[in-house]
């Protein structure tokens, strides 16, 4: 018994490639994807102006140019989105912005991640009365009106941006965890697990081997989808004046104020909801390309 | 039958119970209360106002009145609007709120299951490809940036719909409705493409053709009804989506709904609105998705009740 886990790792190896084959099919799938590559180039490009920000422009994020209030966009000041009520720099404004969606984005995400993939793993893999009972509890949760639990939250805590990074990761795990439960489920049925349990391979192995591998595929899909949910989500509450506080900012707290003003300046409501959206696009066409991708049969 | 609406409505209980509770609780750890945000008022005052909103017993006590008062059906009085109960604020609110969620539910039915099986029949044709990109625009673009560019373009800029809320004129409820029902009809039209496509690649369809049925009778007869199911189970989401929208509408568009309530109590602490507004909410959502699953054994015999 104790031999065969010594021949395994030239055996080990050849995996490896083969999974790298996987995911470099995928990745010449999904540049054939002109939408998904399209989008990735300019979520990219989106993504480096945000984090560019300070070195873009000459103003601050909560500069006040006191010669320009709410001026239109111009090359000769160095307004390229014009300025709002305030005399504040807009561009700067809609990157600093975007900063804090993207970043809301990605670690609510990641909340969500780690939530929904050790709750939907551990329903899945134990079974029985356990996952009867994890599932329920997922079922309930799916009833509550959960808007307006976030509003709440901010009601009671304050206007907190890290909490309610961590409140929208608390309740986007519930469809990772179904998926996660789903395919662990199909998993532990699949023969090559059975073969592997039955050659005496360990649990962790099993886990590390064939299972992460397998579990990857959705998991990277509802990732890709769940950021612009939860962008959306963030916007939302900021949009509401529940959010991200001044001078802070945030897409949904630019486009609240653009409202406010948009019948004298247009351009205070147009450019940070460009943004926001061409962000939303590109993230569904990437998760949409991913599906393909990843899981051809599905089409 | 019988037995599956009574065990449904059975696990209705602990999720209301749940929604109540959380409500009652988030509101109660909130720092400071209702009353201390404003001016100072002398002790005596505070105690008594205190006494009067029965702030001064022990959580627990508070809790159990609460429940109790639920069961009755009273939510208890607005702190923002003394001279209001929540109960008679939601009434004054809910009529508006619930006449735009359903037309706009009925609306993104309608439109979405027509323009649904309009792209499923032209499959890969340029009328699907136009249908689902304009739904992929349905679903990516919020309804806080449709709303107010609607405002801008039809309300500012051409002047052919009234901007805000105007109770005597029926036009100003036709934006709001519109905003309010396109993400919905996106994400129906896309559901029910997809089994639309599915139900008639399966064999029943192809047998009721085969028999020499008009291609109309095997749509209508043997494909809706089957394809019709997943955008059921759809609703009981929808109905959660529309009441989520409709904060936001209710705030662009200026209407009196209860998103609106709901919004102004959460600015200015008013608890007893925010949790009023919530459970009913939340005994929405159960609500419909019990009336979702009960219908689907209609139109789908397969699901069994056990």
């Amino acid at each position: 018994m104790k031999t065969e886990p010594v021949s395994l790792p030239p055996s080990s190896s050849k995996i490896v490639v083969k999974s790298r084959g996987l995911w470099g099919n995928a990745w010449r799938r999904l540049r054939r994807n002109y939408a998904s590559l399209f989008s990735l180039i300019l979520l990219a490009i989106i993504v480096l102006l945000c984090l560019l920000a300070p070195y873009l422009s000459s103003y601050e994020f909560d500069d006040v140019d006191y010669d320009n209030f709410s001026s239109p966009p111009s090359f000769e000041n160095g307004h390229y989105f014009g300025t709002e009520r305030n005399g504040r720099d807009l561009f700067v404004r809609t990157l600093y912005g975007g900063r804090v969606s993207l970043s809301v984005g990605l670690v609510a995400t990641l909340v969500s991640l780690v939530i929904g993939v050790l709750w939907g793993a551990i329903a899945g893999f134990v079974g029985g009365r356990l996952d009867n009972l994890m599932m329920r509890f997922v079922d309930i949760l799916y009833a509550m009106p959960f808007m307006f639990f976030i509003i709440m939250l901010t009601v009671a805590f304050g206007r907190d941006i890290l909490l309610i990074y961590v409140a929208i990761g608390a309740i986007t795990w519930l469809d990772m965890a179904r998926i996660v439960r789903g395919q662990a489920i199909s998993l532990r049925r699949k023969e090559f697990v059975e073969a592997a349990v039955a050659g005496g391979v360990s649990t962790f192995n099993i886990i590390r081997r064939h299972v992460i591998p397998n579990l990857l595929g959705p998991v990277a899909i509802y990732c890709t989808l769940t950021i612009p949910s939860v962008i959306l989500v963030e916007s939302f509450v900021s949009f509401l004046g529940l959010g991200v506080q001044e001078p802070n900012t945030s897409w949904g707290l630019l486009i609240s104020e653009g409202v406010q003003t948009m019948d004298s300046s247009w351009w205070a409501l147009v450019f940070p909801s460009l943004f926001l959206m061409a962000t939303l696009f590109c993230f569904n066409f990437i998760g949409d390309g991913l599906r393909d991708a990843l899981d051809p049969k599905d089409r | 039958m019988f037995y599956f609406t009574l065990k449904r409505l059975f696990w209705a209980v602990p999720t209301l119970l749940l929604i109540i509770t959380i409500a009652f609780f988030l509101m109660r750890i909130a720092p400071g209360g209702p009353f201390s945000k404003e001016r100072p008022v002398a002790p005596e005052i505070l105690a008594n106002i205190n006494k009067v909103y029965h702030l001064d017993e022990s959580l627990p006590e508070q809790y159990v009145r609460y429940l109790g008062n639920i069961l009755q059906g009273d939510l208890g009085p607005s702190y923002k609007y003394k001279d209001f109960t929540v109960n008679e604020l939601i009434g004054l609110g809910f009529p508006v709120s619930a006449q735009i969620g359903g037309i706009a539910i009925l609306l993104a039915l309608l439109i979405g299951v027509s323009l649904g099986i309009l792209a499923a029949l032209r499959q890969n044709t340029p009328t699907d490809y136009t249908v689902m990109t304009v739904a992929m625009f349905g679903i990516t673009i919020p309804t806080f940036v449709t709303a107010p560019f609607m405002t801008l373009v039809f309300g500012v800029l051409l002047k052919w719909l009234p901007i805000g809320w105007d109770d005597d004129n029926w036009t100003s409820l036709i934006m709001p409705i519109i905003a309010l029902s396109l993400p919905q009809i996106a994400i129906i039209a896309r559901l029910m493409r997809g089994s639309m496509i599915e139900v008639l690649r399966s064999n029943y369809v192809r047998t009721a053709r085969a028999k020499g049925l008009s291609e109309r009778l095997a749509i209508l007869r043997h494909s809706l009804k089957p394809a019709m199911v997943p955008v059921l189970s759809y609703i009981g989401p929808a109905v959660a989506g529309i009441i989520t929208g409709s904060i936001i509408i209710e705030q662009t568009f200026n209407i009196p709904g209860i998103g609106r309530h709901f919004v102004q109590g959460a600015l200015n602490r008013d608890y007893p609105m925010v949790m009023g507004v919530t459970i009913l909410y939340g005994a929405l959502i159960v609500f419909f998705n019990l009336v979702v699953d009960i219908i689907y054994g209609f139109l789908d015999p397969k699901v069994r009740y056990d």
